[in-house]
């Protein structure tokens, strides 16, 4: 069969690198509701948990007995037996039904319930159920930062970007493992230096990552991964209990623990025991929260391409992010491993957790460029940081990254890699160059930063482990190189370990220092108007992009357009008699308070070009200004009452044009010219050949013109501007007069002299009656 | 507000609300860790933590709020705060699958209630091992006798 170059095409499309397949429940390659997944069941016999999701003690695994030992709450079993799932699935959605009844259920539900009460929302209900539950009052985000060449000026410039911008968190790893000291310093003093108040950690093995903790040079810890199945779990080579010491471990040290799961992993590791991607992930939750957790970094997470390959993919991951919220955990929800190829695909992923709002909208945002993403994350990373931003400035959405100008990203940046080279010399670490600092500060990426020898970084890693270099070191060395304000952040994170508040739900610092979480600031939504919602400074802060432009400065720029007059007004205009005659009528502004198009070209060489077209195809010219309205449509179809001939060209200001004629209706016209930024001097000439062609009854192919319809998405503001300017010249029941240019006679311009770009005009015709031609009329588009 | 009444209800952040109740293991109130007690060389990095008592009370705040495993993490958190690095990464490698038998186990459950203090910890460690040796989680040599 001949291929369809319809399909070709999109087989070349970015998504159609990643394979989708069929469910395949055997195989754990089912999103959710597999087949084989348990009917819910819960038994409690003299005060014990007897049976769990049609398990028996007796048959129980490592899960289900740490699960019924910590995980279920009888009082609250109690009070779910009573309840059908659509009962218990309406409350979620109800917003008259506050999170703590809500939390206080799922302590009640099994794995098998939970996911089986998740799969009866719809993906919007999901999202408002997400938005209900959600832990902390303020949603927030966390950063990656990572280079390939293990750069610490580089580390430190980034960490401190992503702390100018907002960041709540920030998380590095390393290469080679010895060098974590060396990173944890570097993103210690660069977040300190971008705002106080960061949250720093270095994901490493968990011997050396606790080492890291204990001597304050990090702050929390989120490496501490769990399965819905024994046998991965095992492979994993951890279990629950081992597990929850180890949090405890860490918490013990003044250490934020956050655990991590993810549907897909199981399947993975070839152990999904035949069930369903969301079931295995209820199962992890619920151990999450026996194990003492505040919270976990879930939705997926490295298998999120996995889970994206079959149906219900992305439903299942908002799923997952719900059900940690209903158990009432902070949520990282993923968003940080490469969900797609498609940015759109990725994008319609992230809307489930952008819009209601997560603990951290993502559990890693690349800062730097993808390929220097060493957590083979970069979902999104520095080239889409306008995009994010743009995306919260449309929705009216705080999803915890702020806009910064590139002076206050480049102060902060050389700050930052400063602040890190003091630190290095202090200690006699190997020396960090002028030039490092340099291109870490405006720089893109770990290639345009000089090499360093890694062995000697290494050496000197292993001296802060050896030596126990710590946090107070470090604010000791940066106050004694006169880095007073980031020794006193590095300080305050110090003061943090102490008071331990962080180890709260959901806790995120100020750069005030105070501590804000699911105690202090729960997520109290009940409805409209209540909760976190966007509005006031937040919201001016958010939505003030620094390429933003104030439309009253442009509107200013063109009111002070003060050229010479282009057009003589002379007495009212009569109808002509001639029936070669021509009219050109001009819109109120043109020529006078208006002096060129929307691309460019002055009024003057323009109706230069159409007097000469007019004149080349045998038709008779004649100049009128048209006061009463600012519509195209309106100024050709009064200019046409006027002519001889019944034809006349209508020309906006800013460029807009069409051919009318005295018998159409106002809103029709022989040809719209609407893509005004696309039109050259050789344009308009070619559109007065079109006209006394019409005028005197030839046959006429229409005038070629190009398309482009993205143009409108890029002028549309100014083209506003302009017509508003236009409209203000407009006086109410004023007669149309005649005009003559000013200065020399009339004589045809040089075809396309003027124009920015005559090979614009190229063999794209459109139809003489363009059939969006009553929308374009007023609503123009583009230039180039 | 001084004195040690605490209310779980009320007092988080102990930072804002409470720096009264906060010291480092080393006795340092909160509010001497300054850039001048640090220029003074009076700040020691290994001793910047939560005491006993703090995650005691952070415990008490989560179980107030309604978290109870929460709490129970943060108690067994308090206990292990006495418990040197090294001796508690040692336990934690002996929680892991196939590390210990049930009586070595055992053994580190009695000696985290007799030299550390720490009854909840050691229970959980009883807990897990009970489970392994169920679940076949215990040392390869020591399944024999179950």
């Amino acid at each position: 069969m001949p291929r369809s170059e319809r399909f070709v095409h999109r087989e070349q499309r970015e998504l159609r690198r990643e394979a989708l397949v069929s469910p395949a429940p055997d195989l754990g390659l089912v999103a959710m509701a597999g087949p084989h997944d348990p009917e819910p069941e819960l038994r409690i016999e003299d005060g014990r948990v007897v049976s769990i999701d049609g398990v028996a003690e007796a048959d129980w695994d490592v899960l289900d007995h740490f699960i019924a030992r910590h995980g279920i709450d009888l009082e609250a079993a109690a009070e779910t037996a009573a309840l059908d799932d659509r009962e218990i699935a309406h409350r979620l959605v109800s917003v008259d039904v506050p999170r703590a009844d809500l939390v206080r259920l799922a302590r009640g539900l099994t794995p098998a319930r939970l996911a089986r009460v998740a799969a009866l929302l719809d993906p919007v209900e999901m999202s408002f159920a997400l938005k209900k539950l959600r832990a902390r009052r303020r949603p927030a985000n966390q950063a990656h930062v990572t280079n390939l060449k293990e750069s610490p000026a580089l580390l430190a410039a980034d960490a401190a970007e992503a702390a100018a911008r907002g960041f709540a968190e920030v998380e590095t790893t390393v290469g080679v493992s010895r060098y974590a000291p060396l990173n944890a310093i570097a993103i210690l003093v660069g977040s300190q230096t971008g705002r106080p108040g960061v949250m720093t950690q270095c994901a490493i093995e968990e011997r050396r990552s606790l080492q890291l903790a204990m001597l304050g040079l990090t702050t929390y810890a989120e490496t501490l991964s769990v399965y819905g199945t024994e046998p991965v779990f095992v492979d994993g080579d951890d279990t629950p209990w081992s597990k929850a010491f180890l949090a405890a471990a860490y918490a013990s040290r003044g250490i934020k623990v956050r655990f991590t799961s993810g549907g897909g992993s199981e399947a993975l590791m070839g152990h999904a025991q035949k069930r369903s991607m969301l079931y295995l992930e209820a199962r992890c939750l619920a151990a999450v929260r026996a194990a003492g957790s505040q919270g976990v970094q879930n939705g997926s997470i490295s298998c999120v391409a996995l889970v994206l390959a079959v149906p219900g993919g992305t439903r299942e991951i908002l799923a997952e992010n719900l059900l940690a919220a209903w158990l009432d955990l902070e949520v990282a929800s993923g968003n940080d491993a490469i969900a797609s190829h498609s940015g759109i695909r990725r994008t319609g992923k992230l809307m489930g957790q952008f819009l209601p709002g997560t603990d951290f909208i993502t559990s890693g945002y690349s800062v730097m460029p993808r390929h220097d993403n060493m957590f083979g994350g970069g979902n999104y990373d520095a080239d889409d940081l306008d995009e994010w931003c743009t995306l919260q400035r449309d929705w009216q959405v705080d999803a915890g990254i702020e806009p910064l100008t590139e002076e206050e990203a480049v102060r902060v940046r050389g700050r930052a890699a400063a602040a890190v080279q003091a630190v290095f010399a202090a200690f006699g670490f190997p020396e960090i160059t002028r030039d490092e600092v340099e291109a870490a500060t405006y720089g893109y990426d770990s290639s345009d930063v000089p090499d360093r020898d890694r062995a000697a970084d290494v050496a000197a890693a292993d001296r802060v482990l050896e030596e126990s270099i710590g946090g107070v070191d470090v604010a000791r060395a940066l106050a004694e190189a006169g880095f007073d304000e980031v020794a006193e952040a590095v300080l305050g994170m110090q003061r943090q370990r102490v008071a331990a508040d962080y180890l709260q739900t959901s806790a995120i610092i100020r750069p005030d220092g105070a501590v804000e979480s699911a105690v202090s600031d729960p997520n109290a939504y009940v409805g409209p108007g209540t909760g976190h919602r966007l509005e006031g400074e937040r919201w001016e802060r958010l939505q003030a992009l620094p390429h933003e432009v104030d439309p009253y400065e442009w509107q200013a720029e063109i009111a002070a357009d003060s050229g010479a007059a282009v057009v003589h007004e002379g007495s009212e205009a009569a109808r002509g008699e001639a029936p070669e005659e021509v009219v050109i009528a001009v819109g109120p502004a043109f020529g006078t308070d208006i002096h060129a198009t929307i691309n460019g070209l002055p009024h003057h060489q323009v109706l230069t070009a159409l007097l000469a077209g007019v004149r080349e195809a045998g038709g008779e010219p004649r100049l009128v200004k048209i006061r009463h309205a600012s519509d195209v449509a309106f100024i050709g179809h009064a200019g046409a009452r006027l002519s001889g001939s019944g034809v006349a060209i209508g020309l906006q200001s800013k460029g807009t044009a069409l051919i009318h004629r005295a018998d159409l209706q106002p809103l029709d016209n022989l040809e719209l010219f609407g893509m005004a930024p696309l039109y050259t001097l050789e344009s308009y000439r070619a559109m007065g050949r079109n006209a006394a062609g019409y005028a005197l009854g030839q046959r006429v192919g229409p005038v070629p013109t190009r398309l482009d319809n993205f143009a409108r998405a890029k002028l549309i503001v100014r083209t506003t501007l302009l017509h508003a300017r236009e409209t203000d010249a407009v006086v109410a029941g004023a007669q149309p007069v005649e005009i003559e240019l000013s200065g020399e006679a009339a004589s045809p311009a040089a075809p396309g002299a003027a124009g920015p770009d005559p090979s614009l005009i190229d063999e794209v015709f459109r139809g003489a009656t363009g059939t969006d031609g009553v929308d374009i009329r007023s609503e123009e588009p583009a230039r180039p | 507000m001084s004195g040690v009444d605490f209310d779980p209800r009320s007092d988080h952040p102990l930072g804002t609300r409470r720096p009264d109740l906060l010291f480092t293991p080393g006795g340092v109130p909160l509010a001497d860790i300054t850039l001048g007690a640090l220029r003074a060389g009076d700040l020691d990095a290994t001793d910047m933590r939560a005491t006993p008592e703090t995650l005691g009370r952070q415990a008490e705040v989560a179980r107030a709020a309604g978290r109870e495993p929460l709490a129970a993490g943060l108690e067994r958190a308090s206990e292990l705060a006495r418990v040197p690095a090294e001796t508690m990464l040692e336990i934690y490698t002996a929680l892991r699958p196939h590390r210990s038998t049930r009586a070595q186990l055992e053994a580190w459950a009695q000696r985290l209630e007799d030299e550390f203090e720490a009854p909840a910890t050691a229970a959980f460690v009883r807990e897990a091992a009970a489970v392994y040796a169920e679940r076949a989680l215990v040392k390869e040599d020591d399944r024999a006798e179950i």
